[in-house]
């Protein structure tokens, strides 16, 4: 029988909390879900929340029963932050999170770069924020919480996988009281780097194994020294090698450094190896003999691996269950996220039925393409901070003595950092609309930019809360009121078949025009039972304050206006310089495959 | 595309020939790939032709 840890883990910092077991369904009870998420780890828990914003209800499995151990992922990008926002849990990572921007590389004492990743007045989170992986769970676990449409079960554990075709998934699940059988319309496999379902399913990941092994160590110190990131190569102490430095909230600091070629990680673990080492290391930054505290280490190497596929019948991969990327650049929970991002809408829909039988195929394809193109650029990071053979170690090591005098070197230290994946080649992108025509904005693909409007609040607020499930027809300027009222009524006969789908007029009239179709309101559906997501899209366009034009500009709309069609995951399916109601029909079409 | 080098006249490549030779004795046997490597990439920035610094790699790779 599983038998979780029932003890808090140890940490200096934060205090776990061990949740009770979760009962085992009464034995002959036909235990059914629409979907089935394995693992409560960031990737299952913000997919269980973008499938209860779509209504769909969820079961989700947690083999332990309190929050990750140790910090793990502590940097989140901009992206990620746009993507908990979706969900409801920005405010928690920022009420403690750390924002930075700046990246800082040494050799022999001297900084010979500095990257300062893009920020701008008018963006709403930093393009980095460091935060503890407990602490982003916490979030996640409130806001599930707040969400009666998810049932979490802490202690039970997927053991076994007995049915997966079209009629949905069978598996085995233990638990302290004993197993039972679990049944799913749908399966997401969210379980980590070692998941049990990609083993069970008999399932290889391709790509490359890096030799490099680093020691990654929490310690609480006291370092008078700004958030960045401090990366340090060939320190004296560990020639050859590198070491890396964040700052973490809570006074903690994460010091990674790479084992020498031989090490195990058993001997690196070794708390007198530990301390010799972090004690040269703060030595070498001029603070020999700190006092710090380890709250917690462990052993990592660089991989990256892709699943070729990410759906497996009516299994679905996401996150480190299906690629593992290298941390240089931050690429493991920030990629997860746009992942459970994507597949939220897109399960969530094929479950409501309105979505065509190849919705989910794009799934896959976007994200396998994904993280392909991550695996290219994290390749190039990972060649410079562990070489793997001699003559990668030869150019490095020239480049980082030529960087000291030579500044057309130092670009190289750059480690690409995670950044949103534009899905141009998508087939959900409208084929005939208007894409080529416009000069500026974000493309078919790319997810829409987070501009700050007149009032101060910020573009992709208003593709939160009710409005997070659904499409988004954002119209810009668009002047005309015969043209706007085509599309108003184009949109409001989608929402009267119960596709959520929200429209957004930015310009700079102050009044909602009374060109809106009301009669479609009483697809508002007061209850609030299984799959009922007839609430999840406001009929009445809102209006976005753009008196000063600015928005219209930033997306390339001329003074006749334009209009864009948003994905729920706010990415562009289609833009036109001249919407019209079949262009939208045909658009949304495709994008439902 | 700029016109091809002419090269160098013979009393230049030997000069270039001294010089080289000389800068390998000046540091120890250790260093000497690291200088080479070094010196590579100088000449490459100097270049600024990626596709010629290819060509001229293959070329030096023959009949070792």
């Amino acid at each position: 029988m599983h038998q979780p840890a029932d003890q808090p883990r140890r940490s200096i910092y934060y205090d776990y909390r061990v949740h009770p077991v979760a009962p085992r369904p009464p034995t002959g009870t036909d235990a059914e879900t629409p979907v089935l998420v394995v693992g409560a780890g960031p990737i299952g828990l913000v997919t269980a929340l973008g499938l209860a914003q779509q209504g769909v209800r969820c079961v989700l499995l947690e083999s332990e029963r309190q929050v990750s151990e140790g910090s793990r992922a502590i940097v989140f990008t901009r992206r990620s932050m746009e993507i908990l926002q979706q969900v409801g849990a920005a405010d928690g990572v920022l009420r403690h999170g750390l924002p930075w921007r700046f990246g800082h590389s040494h050799y022999r004492g001297q900084r010979v770069f500095r990257m300062a990743a893009p920020h701008d007045e008018d963006q709403r989170f930093f393009p980095m924020t460091n935060l503890q992986q407990q602490y982003l769970e916490e979030t996640l676990l409130d806001a599930v919480a707040r969400q009666p449409l998810i049932t979490l079960r802490w202690g039970h554990k997927l053991t076994g996988l007995q049915a997966n075709d079209e009629r949905g998934v069978s598996v085995e699940v233990d638990t302290p009281d004993g197993a039972y059988t679990q049944r799913a319309g749908w399966l997401v496999a969210a379980d980590g780097a070692r998941s049990a379902v990609r083993q069970l399913c008999g399932l290889r990941m391709e790509g490359a194994a890096y030799e490099g092994r680093f020691v990654i160590a929490d310690i609480r110190v006291d370092l008078p020294l700004p958030t960045e990131r401090l990366a340090f190569f060939d320190p004296p102490w560990n020639p050859g090698n590198t070491v890396l430095m964040h700052r973490e909230p809570f006074g903690i600091w994460r010091v990674d450094y790479q084992l020498p070629p031989g090490e195990t990680p058993e001997q690196a673990l070794e708390p007198a190896a530990l301390k010799a080492r972090i004690d040269a290391q703060l030595a070498d930054i001029g603070h020999a003999g700190a006092p710090w505290a380890l709250d917690w280490c462990s052993v990592y190497s660089a991989r990256a691996m892709t699943l070729p596929d990410y759906q497996h019948g009516r299994i679905l991969f996401a996150g480190d269950a299906a690629h593992l990327l290298p941390i240089f650049g931050v690429r493991g929970a920030n990629t997860g996220f746009q992942d459970a991002q994507n597949l939220a809408w897109k399960l969530g829909l094929t479950v409501r039925g309105l979505a065509g039988p190849d919705l989910l195929r794009s799934y896959s394809a976007e994200r396998v393409a994904a993280a392909r193109e991550i695996i290219d650029e994290a390749s190039k990071s990972t060649r410079f901070m562990t070489p793997p053979t001699a003559g990668f170690r030869l150019l490095r090591d020239a480049v980082l003595s030529l960087s000291l005098s030579q500044d057309f070197v130092r670009p190289l230290f750059h480690w690409r950092t995670s950044r949103p994946h534009e899905h141009r080649d998508s087939t959900l992108n409208a084929p005939g609309d208007d894409d080529a025509l416009f000069d500026a904005g974000p493309a078919d693909g790319a997810p829409l930019p987070n501009l700050r409007l007149d009032d101060g609040s910020h573009l992709l607020d208003a593709t939160c809360g009710d409005a997070a499930a659904g499409f988004t027809l954002l119209l810009a300027g668009v002047a005309d009121t015969a043209a706007r009222g085509a599309l108003l009524a184009a949109a409001a006969r989608w929402q009267a078949r119960g596709l959520p789908l929200q429209v957004l007029l930015a310009d700079g009239a102050t009044t909602v025009p009374t060109a809106v179709s009301t009669n479609v309101s009483t697809t508002v559906s007061a209850t609030a039972t299984d799959n009922a997501p007839e609430a999840a899209s406001d009929p009445a366009p809102r209006t976005l304050p753009d008196a000063s034009g600015r928005l219209r500009r930033h997306l390339g709309a001329p003074a006749a206006g334009a209009a864009y069609l948003l994905r729920p995951d706010q990415h562009v399916c289609a833009r036109w310089l001249a919407p019209s109601p079949e262009r939208l029909d045909a658009a949304l079409t495709r994008a439902l495959a | 595309m700029s016109a091809p080098s002419t090269g160098l006249s013979l009393a230049d490549l030997e000069t270039v020939y001294d010089t080289l030779a000389e800068t390998l004795d000046a540091v120890p046997a250790a260093q000497r790939e690291l200088l080479l490597v070094k010196l590579a990439l100088l000449q490459a920035q100097a270049l600024g032709d990626a596709a010629r610094f290819a060509a001229l790699a293959a070329t030096a790779r023959q009949d070792l």
